[in-house]
């Protein structure tokens, strides 16, 4: 079984003829995503291979009943794309778009307060994969295979790192989901646990933070109390100084907060086995679902 | 992207906040002139990028023309090290001179973005002048949070709330408190400021001004402000950083001694934290990006190679979109143009992995090669000691 994406999933691509958006679509549908359109305002109408191209996504709902998106636009734009997928009607939201201003996103999760069925992944993510059903994203297929695992994720190269583990430790994963590394985004690790938590064909969690922020700590405080599988984490920046910002717009000390000892700390106490070194995941997952 | 203190009060007197301004100077005679022309006693600032600066000695009180004349001799030109500027310190080229008026009382007023709920928060403090990091961690209770929802805006209850907090009687404080706070959110909305503060906030015989002012913005939105982003000061940032930014690279420098070369930002993290967890420390951090090419990787080279810290370099690549065969073009390229001498240790993962290797294997050259982060920070770890002795 998967999470958000499977097979069945009708997706499409917003910004499918522009360049981020042509490629990935393409990876996506060889991959054997269900890809069932994309949108670019203004060429509507066109073909990208065998997929039809949008002026709109109402206009996708419409014609090929499309039920995801993955949004592949521009920054100034995204949070525009973003407002249409939702007032389309579209409930599983991936956006990739690195580089939104922290504002508008701001005015996006407030709007999805009025939307609890729409779960919207990212910004700055790699996406959802589920193997051998479908990809949303830029997440590398060849390193997926089917498996028992959910992999949770800040980072987009960390989530590789760990698929890759899993997959030579001969687990594979369920569904791998990028969360993305802004300091505002739509589905938070807590989130995303519970998604997983539905799950049964999940028997283990990879949970891959970051210094800033809290939000590892917050669904670690819930994985104590509601979650019984095992779960494996990792926080990167160990070595981060406070105040300097770590490539991710999410990923800095400020105030005191967010570092990674204490996030540790924290996690560990929750009782999720935390390794130091991300070299150490599958083999460590391994272990914990053989005593099981 | 921060700004200076003479900037950001500009920009909160735009917003109508009251704040004592002053006159930039970058020379002792127009210091000495700008204070003759404010007819009483002034503050001498000196204008970095870092807090702290009243601990180095980079603010002081001037009771006359005079002592603002010794102020500035010292202060221009001097070599400014607080708690943020590392043990470097930075050189201060400007000054602000401003009005020091009688000081009654001293608040913390700060907005900023709240990840977590996705609003604005206010932080109000009767602790004011200090640094408020303490007063959080040792005193706690003496710090309030607002939170404003975007939707809703500022409102009056809000603003009474603070005032309470405050202990504002006074009604003119109680309004020139509103304009403080509706000036602010206005500015963080109207320039995509990521963080606004005031420390302190005072009360002085003119009523409730801002003596001081920190400001950053959000860097992905400054393409919508290009009155904000033209603030810039080069000066005050790291060279290499800067540097890195023109390359589109994302690099922080760190004072460790391997240099380190990865493509993504938790995965670049996370190879610094394994470089520690191994016995040596990290000189960098250093995300090449998803894009990454073979001049992207030279770019990055040079870069790492002007640290003259690094001892080693360890470059860690999962390829995912980006192909390890081309980042090892660009690695072969980059040591053969540049002579590089020193100890370098490649891990390479995922698409094209055994076609980077095999370039690289193949090469006059001597690299290490590693299959997982671990051993490659284990052996460039080792390298590093080796080189050391």
């Amino acid at each position: 079984m998967s999470v958000l994406l499977n097979k069945k999933t009708r997706v499409i691509v917003q910004g499918i003829t522009g360049k981020e958006g042509s490629f990935h679509a393409e990876q996506m549908i060889e991959y054997g995503t269900n890809v069932v359109g994309g949108v670019t305002p203004g060429k509507g109408g066109q073909k990208f291979g065998k997929v039809p191209v949008f002026d709109s996504v109402a206009e996708a709902v419409k014609k090929v009943k499309a039920n995801a998106s993955t949004i592949f636009v521009p920054p100034p734009l995204a949070a525009d794309a973003i407002f249409e997928a939702v007032d389309a009607g579209i409930e599983v939201i991936v956006c990739i778009t690195e580089g939104i201003p922290v504002l508008d996103m701001m005015k996006v999760k407030q709007y999805l307060k009025n939307y609890p069925k729409v779960v919207l992944i990212g910004p700055n993510c790699p996406g959802l994969l589920t193997p051998d059903e479908g990809k949303m994203g830029i997440i590398p297929g060849f390193i997926a295979k089917k498996g028992i695992v959910g992999i949770i994720s800040r980072s987009g190269t960390l989530t590789y790192e760990a698929m890759d583990q899993l997959t030579k430790a001969k687990l594979g994963q369920t569904t791998c989901i990028g969360i993305g590394g802004d300091p505002i985004i739509g589905t938070q690790f807590i989130d995303a646990v519970k998604i997983f938590q539905k799950d049964s064909k999940t028997k283990g969690l990879v949970i891959i933070g970051e210094i800033g922020g809290d939000n590892e700590t917050i669904a670690a405080e819930y994985i104590k109390k509601n979650y019984k599988k095992p779960v494996v984490g990792f926080i990167a920046g160990q070595t981060a100084p406070e105040g300097k910002r770590m490539g991710h717009a999410g990923a800095i000390i400020s105030g005191g907060k967010g570092d990674a000892a204490s996030k540790i700390k924290f996690m560990k106490k929750c009782g999720i086995v935390m390794v130091n070194s991300p070299s150490e995941i599958g083999e460590t997952m391994k272990k914990l679902l053989k005593k099981k | 992207m921060k700004i200076h203190e003479y900037q950001a009060k500009e920009l909160f007197h735009r917003y109508g906040i009251p704040v004592t301004l002053g006159k930039v100077a970058t020379t002792v005679k127009e210091a000495v002139s700008i204070a003759e022309s404010m007819n009483g006693p002034v503050m001498v600032k000196a204008q970095i990028h870092a807090g702290g600066r009243g601990k180095g000695g980079g603010v002081k009180f001037c009771k006359t023309v005079k002592d603002a004349e010794v102020a500035a001799k010292n202060i221009i030109g001097m070599t400014l090290v607080t708690p943020q500027t590392g043990p470097e310190g930075k050189l201060v080229s400007k000054v602000l001179v401003c009005p020091a008026g009688e000081i009654k009382q001293e608040f913390y007023l700060a907005a900023l973005v709240d990840r977590a709920s996705a609003k604005i928060a206010f932080v109000v403090s009767k602790e004011g002048g200090v640094e408020i990091e303490k007063v959080a961690h040792d005193t706690p209770e003496k710090i309030t949070t607002i939170l404003i929802d975007p939707i809703q805006g500022v409102q009056g209850f809000q603003v009474r709330k603070m005032s309470k907090v405050l202990g504002l009687t006074d009604k003119e404080h109680q309004k020139q408190l509103y304009a403080t706070v509706s000036g602010l959110y206005q500015m963080l909305i109207g320039t995509d400021a990521s963080l606004l503060e005031i420390n302190p906030l005072c009360i002085t015989d003119k009523g409730i001004e801002a003596l001081d002012g920190k400001v950053d913005f959000d860097d992905n939105a400054l393409y919508r402000h290009p009155e904000i982003a033209e603030l810039r000061d080069i000066k005050e940032e790291e060279p290499l950083e800067v540097e890195a930014g023109e390359n589109h690279l994302n690099y922080i420098k760190l004072d460790g001694q391997v240099g380190c070369m990865v493509n993504g930002a938790g995965l670049a993290m996370a190879t610094m934290d394994v470089i520690k967890l191994y016995g040596s420390t990290p000189a960098n951090f250093l995300d090449v990006g998803g894009g990454a090419n073979p001049e992207r990787v030279e770019a990055a080279f040079k870069i790492l190679m002007k640290d003259p810290n690094v001892k080693g370099v360890l470059i860690n690549v999962f390829g995912g979109i980006v192909r390890c065969d081309r980042v090892a073009n660009g690695i072969m390229e980059a040591v053969t143009k540049n002579n590089i001498k020193l100890p370098v240790v490649v891990r390479f993962s995922g698409t094209n992995a055994e076609l980077g290797k095999e370039i690289l294997k193949n090469s006059s050259l001597t690299f290490e090669l590693a299959d997982s982060l671990a051993e490659a920070a284990q052996k460039i770890v080792k390298l590093v000691k080796k080189g050391g002795k």
